[in-house]
């Protein structure tokens, strides 16, 4: 029965394809059931579980740490856990700055249209 | 005579290539598929050292000569023409496939030119082979964007040209060897070569370019332009320390003007800047670690590069769209599509057991060798932002978010093959990489899988992966552009010539007018006096003659007198 549901929202999606409302939609109205007509990867409970496992694999390596000696060699990088916390700070400035810069150096696509 | 072991190995690709628009069906194509791999034959056997002399005017070329660093690229620029005819073969049209060869034979015959002036000769076929390329096989965008990149690639070429003539003039000697940027002359050089490494300020063309050709196209595209500019600096610059600034700015220029696009492909053009960066950093460097960091990392770029290039090219071909707006989803349709984009984007981000990761790291070794703490910190954060910006990106947009409703399957067999091969490539050199570094044109002390380094590089990776989604409503795509460098040609030079033409044009008009009054009017005066009617013209009698001769005479007396 799950799988028919299944194929039958394939072949819906294909007869109406780029509806992604309409997919937001079923994420968040269905419940139990009815989440089969979503790719099992991307319904809300595996969701939630890749959301734990992440957490649970970042902890893993930062708690890793403490019995694997790593080489600092100018200093700071000596500190804990120096890489979790540097690129977690370097990504979330680098965004920032991009969506500062985007401000200023952003246009719309059909910009340069008239070439 | 010259024999098959002595011929150059880029031009029998560039003469193979030639016959390809001659052959038809099953043949052209296996031609295609056999003519890379008969160059690497060749190029597998060129010794160390010259290997062919050719006389020219009062010079001698050497467009053979071989060694360890030459032989890399080479191997790499053969295995790359191999996969992407692979996974062009049914989707380009022959022009475009006999441009792309001829633009790969070109780029390994400056690979092994021992002397400048063979390498310029290649260095101009590669720009006339990837302009046609983008001409053959993109779009209506593509012309004007070809022109584009053509323009600036003469330009790069006649900097190259001005510098070959200088330094022959300064120093006598062609041959291809270790300058350092201290005359006129060799800051040409290194100019003509930065512009092909898509160095700031005019890093522009490559982003402008490169995504208009078509899916195969821009897999060549990818490899051997940037490439071939990196080959040039590790064996003409190694040690200019200017490259570590100029491949620091590249590497974060990549990263975000790729965190602010949206075409997935513009994004891994922005990315491939990002990565020259890298290549660039180390021959600033320059020590052995470093620049075989950099050949490393030349070498298993070429690979992911096209894998990911391959994966978003399949996405363009299979469902005619390019912008991270219109995807998303496509992980159910297109499974091994989506796979090999990700074994792509996990080798750019330098994850363990990829390529990247023991290519890449050997250059943030060389910054520690060489007590190099602000290069360090800068690249350990670059090396985040790669993962942030295609590790993560890429995938993700493409084929995971929102989904588009798109159901499209993956490509036909032979793109699947192309990106199951480079999908094989970068585990193995990431899993082995002792054959990688036994090529390298040093011998390597390095040890990439250490616990401490193994631990880090995930440490700095999955954390940035966190940083990503954290910060994904930052990250909504727009149907917008980034303005860069090309502005600057594109727009300003422009409005400035209308606005010149503008001010100019009445006093242009008004000084031909003015001129065009006085030419007029001293050619009615001109007239007036010797024109028919003109009293130069007039018919004076002899009288009148004798009257003004004895007139001059007796003033000419008088005045004698007195």
């Amino acid at each position: 029965m799950a799988e028919k549901k299944k194929t039958m929202a394939k072949k819906k999606a294909k007869k109406s394809p780029a509806n992604p409302k309409a997919a937001d939609n079923v994420t968040s109205e269905t419940k139990g059931q009815e989440y089969t007509s979503l790719h099992w990867l991307v319904r809300p409970p595996t969701i939630r579980m890749l959301w734990i496992g992440g957490g649970l694999v970042l902890a893993a390596l930062v708690a890793i740490e403490t019995g694997i000696k790593t080489h600092g060699y100018f200093g700071i990088d000596d500190t804990f856990a120096f890489n979790a916390w540097y690129g977690f700070i370097v990504c979330v400035a680098m965004v920032i700055a991009a969506k500062g810069l985007g401000i200023f150096l952003k246009r719309e696509d059909t910009y340069y249209d008239v070439d | 005579m010259t024999s098959i072991e002595t011929f150059p190995p880029g031009l029998v690709l560039i003469l193979g290539a030639i016959a390809v628009p001659f052959l038809r069906g099953t043949v052209q194509k296996a031609w295609i598929l056999l003519l890379p791999l008969i160059v690497l034959g060749l190029v597998w056997q060129v010794p160390d050292g010259t290997v062919l002399t050719v006389s020219f005017l009062d010079y001698t070329l050497t467009p053979v000569k071989g060694d360890p660093l030459s032989r890399l690229f080479a191997i790499i620029f053969s295995i790359m023409a191999f996969a992407g005819g692979l996974y062009a073969i049914n989707h380009c049209r022959v022009a475009e496939m006999t441009a792309a060869f001829i633009y790969a034979g070109s780029a390994i015959g400056v690979t092994f030119a021992g002397d400048l002036v063979t390498l310029f000769l290649f260095w101009e076929m590669m720009a006339l082979g990837s302009t046609t390329v983008l001409l053959t096989g993109g779009g209506r965008a593509a012309v004007p964007a070809a022109m584009r990149y053509l323009l600036m690639h003469v330009m790069g070429g006649s900097l190259l040209l001005v510098g070959i003539v200088t330094h022959l003039d300064a120093t006598g000697s062609i041959a291809f060897v270790a300058m350092k940027p201290e005359s006129f002359a060799t800051w040409m050089i290194l100019l003509g070569f930065l512009i092909n490494a898509a160095a700031p300020p005019l890093s522009a063309w490559l982003p402008d370019a490169y995504p208009e050709a078509s899916p195969g196209g821009m897999v060549f595209l990818s490899a051997f332009t940037t490439k071939t500019a990196v080959y040039v600096l590790i064996r003409g610059f190694p040690g200019a320390e200017i490259l570590i600034f100029v491949g620091l700015f590249m590497v974060f220029y990549g990263i975000i003007y790729a965190l602010l696009e949206n075409d997935m492909r513009r994004i891994l053009a922005y990315s491939i800047v990002n990565q020259v960066g890298f290549m660039v950093t180390g021959i600033g460097i320059g020590t052995e670690m470093a620049l075989n960091g950099a050949a490393a990392h030349a070498f298993t770029h070429i690979i992911y590069k096209a894998l990911l290039l391959m994966s978003a090219g399949s996405v363009l071909l299979m469902t005619g769209k390019r912008k991270c707006t219109d995807l998303g989803g496509l992980f159910q349709s297109m499974p091994l599509t989506t796979i090999c984009g990700i074994i792509g984007a996990l080798s750019i981000s330098s994850f363990p057991l990829t390529s990247g990761f023991i290519s890449k790291s050997m250059i943030a070794q060389a910054a520690i060798d060489e007590s190099l703490m602000i290069v360090w910190y800068l690249l350990a954060a670059a090396s985040a932002g790669v993962f942030l910006h295609a590790g993560i990106k890429f995938p993700w947009f493409v084929f995971f978010q929102k989904d588009s409703g798109l159901r499209s399957p993956d490509p036909p067999l032979n793109m699947r093959l192309a990106m199951i091969f480079f999908a094989f490539m970068c585990i193995a050199v990431g899993v082995f990489p002792g054959p990688l570094y036994s090529l390298l044109p040093f011998s390597v002390d390095y040890v990439p899988y250490t616990a401490a380094h193994v631990l880090t590089m995930l440490q700095l990776l999955l954390f940035s992966g966190l940083a990503f989604f954290i910060c994904l409503p930052l990250m909504k795509r727009t149907l917008t552009i980034s303005l860069d460098a090309d502005w600057l040609y594109r727009r300003l030079l422009p409005f400035v010539l209308e606005r010149l033409v503008a001010v100019f044009k009445p006093v242009d008009q008004g000084i031909r007018a003015g001129f065009l009054d006085g030419i007029n009017g001293l050619i009615a005066r001109t007239y007036k006096y010797l024109g028919p009617e003109g009293v130069m013209a007039r018919t004076i009698r002899a009288g009148s003659m004798v009257y003004w001769a004895v007139t001059l005479l007796v003033v000419y007396l008088v005045l004698n007198l007195v």
